[in-house]
């Protein structure tokens, strides 16, 4: 086991390097950074001299060891428009985009797994269609949308709950929902999937030939087995929920990384966006990395690989 | 306490299919005494496997049960409510299945699905339940027993594993045991062996066995009694030595001159073949249900056979009262 995670973790660190170039070439490509700073109309003079300053005027390779290189030592470089650290500046906002993350991985989990089962375990019923019309309407709504109607319910017209801010929790009921209803659709379908064909299987057969109560068959012998592939799906749509909260965030004006992602990009703030995108990709990368082994530790069988 | 374990009348399966209703099992009845082997043969597809389903309650969905009575050790099943079913399952009545490379859920050791069945119907500790376990794995024939309890069932072979079922069977220490062909996916040298192990555990532990193969030869072995199934329906049965040495129903001297036997069967000289398929199960079946394959097939044959019966317990469903 041990061997196994070093090996996929080196294969992670590869993983994490490889990106982080793509992710420095392409932003180049995208804009000029000493235009960015200068601002728009400068004159070509000093454009010279702020590419010398930076050392923008190097070949691009020694650029990007060297911002690698700052990177790897934590010096993450001064943010264009903010004039702050990039560091303080993620640090700052990190908090809230993770928890925002898990609590709408924790909704989405929260309302899919009893919904899969139950659809799983009374197939083509009226619980199934239910589910299955709950599913339909998460994954065909914009989030954004979603978003809206629950502001107008929620804020306007009820007004239980704070239209913009992150300073209570309160204020973290509906980005959660909003966010966690549009990634529980595909879990809700992979778990009904898993447990129809777990539930079909040979062994819950002999489950029910030893006398074991439903529930147990149902959630011990099948949720089992059914929950190795969406073991690896929560990786992907968490990596999603950190990265995409982005237009959540905005609407709710929550202080999260999406909301900076969001400003950086408008402002052309390079520094900024590079590590953005460098940090989810190594998000996504350890998250990918933590749902192989969670799988390794409930399918004994891949231990092996 | 009767002397009667297993007491089976008028049970049918039907199963729904879009060409109609299957009736699997065709209002077939038996018993099993305490303490004897009762082997239930015939082709495949013939209805065996459903039946021990249908007494355990582990049909799948599309099929119904029906029966006039169906008794475990005087409790009748068609009338218990799940939870009465439940604590005879696994507890006084066990089954192995044929596949054990499936039968295993891959997720949980040996020892997890050894101790579980136990501890919900003994109401026992963990403990008590390890020891068990470990008792029964060497009992069939498991050598480190204790080791073999923190194993996954991939890390066992399936002659392994079909130990394990057994084991697994006998848990709780049950009164009927119901083999559906719990050596056919095994190799031929493992087969004898875990018959053996059946045979053996059956007698020292006096249980009554419910044994379901499609192999005489197993038949001829271990079984006191066999009954003899063709499409849906018991055409023969009675005790083992009776029915191999005077079988009456054409389709069970057809079985029995299928297989080899030294010194009886000619080296290089051909065996028996029944000729034809067997009928659709599908819609009603008028009359014999052999007589398109049989080679002593009469007009009469398209009504409804009478049952002969031998006085010492052997009953046959033929027009002929004794073919031989």
């Amino acid at each position: 086991m041990i061997g196994y995670i070093l090996k996929r973790l080196g294969l992670a660190l590869l993983v994490a390097l490889a990106v982080s170039a793509i992710a420095f070439f392409l932003l180049r490509l995208s804009g000029d950074i000493a235009m960015a700073i200068a601002g728009e109309g400068a004159r070509e003079e000093d454009l010279a001299i702020i590419r010398q300053t930076y050392g923008l005027d190097r070949p691009l390779i020694i650029q990007y060891a060297d911002w690698l290189w700052q990177t790897l030592k934590g010096n993450f470089g001064t943010s264009i428009y903010f004039k702050t650290e990039v560091s303080k500046l993620v640090l700052d906002k990190l908090p809230t985009t993770i928890l925002l993350g898990f609590l709408a991985l924790g909704f989405a989990l929260l309302i899919s797994i009893p919904l899969g089962v139950l659809a799983a375990v009374y197939p083509n019923t009226w619980i199934d269609r239910l589910a299955l019309a709950i599913a339909v309407v998460g994954q065909a709504l914009p989030n954004f949308f979603f978003a809206l109607i629950l502001v107008m319910i929620f804020s306007i017209s009820l007004r239980w709950l704070p239209v913009s801010g992150s300073a209570t929790w309160l204020h973290f009921v509906m980005p959660t929902i909003a966010l966690g209803y549009y990634v529980a659709p595909a879990f809700m379908r992979l778990i009904r999937a898993g447990m129809i064909e777990v539930l079909s299987a040979d062994y819950i057969r002999t489950a029910r030939a030893k006398g074991l109560p439903a529930g147990k068959i149902v959630f011990k012998h099948a949720l089992r087995n059914a929950v190795v592939p969406v073991v690896a799906l929560t990786a992907v749509q968490l990596g999603f929920l950190l990265g995409g909260s982005v237009v959540i965030e905005t609407i709710f004006a929550l202080d999260g990384l999406g909301y900076l992602a969001y400003q950086s990009i408008t402002y052309k703030d390079f520094p900024v966006m590079q590590i953005i995108v460098l940090l989810l990709s190594v998000v996504y990368v350890l998250l990918t990395l933590a749902s192989d082994i969670a799988n390794a530790w409930l399918d004994p069988r891949i231990r092996v690989a | 306490m009767t002397d009667t374990i297993l007491e089976v009348d008028g049970l049918s399966v039907d199963i729904a299919t879009p060409r109609g209703t299957l009736h699997a099992v065709r209002d077939i009845s038996f018993s099993v005494r305490r303490g004897e082997t009762l082997c239930l043969v015939g082709e495949s597809g013939c209805g065996k496997s459903m039946t021990s389903l249908a007494i355990m309650d582990l049909l799948p969905k599309a099929a119904k049960r029906n029966a006039r009575r169906l008794a475990f050790a005087g409790q009748d099943l068609s009338k218990a409510s799940k939870r009465q079913i439940n604590a005879l399952r696994g507890n006084r009545m066990a089954m192995i299945f044929q596949e054990p490379m499936t039968a295993l859920n891959p997720a949980y050791t040996i020892g997890n699905q050894l101790i579980e069945a136990y501890r919900q119907h003994k109401n026992a500790s963990e403990a008590e339940a390890r020891e068990r376990a470990i008792f029964l794995l060497s009992k069939v024939g498991i050598a480190s027993a204790a080791e073999r309890l923190g194993q996954y069932p991939h890390q066992l072979s399936g002659g392994l594993r079909q130990r394990v079922m057994i084991a697994m069977a006998l848990m709780c220490g049950p009164e009927l045991l119901i083999a559906d062909e719990p050596t056919t996916a095994l190799d031929v040298t493992i087969q004898a062996q875990i018959l053996r192990l059946l045979a053996d555990l059956q007698r020292e532990l006096g249980i009554a066995m419910l044994l379901i193969t499609h192999d005489l030869g197993i038949v001829a072995r271990i079984a006191d009694r066999v009954a003899v199934m063709y499409a849906g329906q018991i055409v023969e049965e009675g005790p083992t030595a009776s029915l191999f040495q005077s079988p009456k129903h054409p389709y069970t001297q057809g079985l029995i001159d299928c297989i080899p036997v030294p010194g009886r069967t000619v080296p290089g000289g051909r065996l028996g073949v029944i000729p034809g398929v067997v009928p659709s199960l599908v819609g009603d079946i008028r009359g014999c249900s052999f007589r398109d394959r049989c080679s002593r097939t009469q007009p009469i044959c398209s009504q409804a056979p009478p049952v002969y019966e031998t006085p010492d317990g052997q009953r046959w469903r033929c027009i002929l009262e004794d073919a031989a």
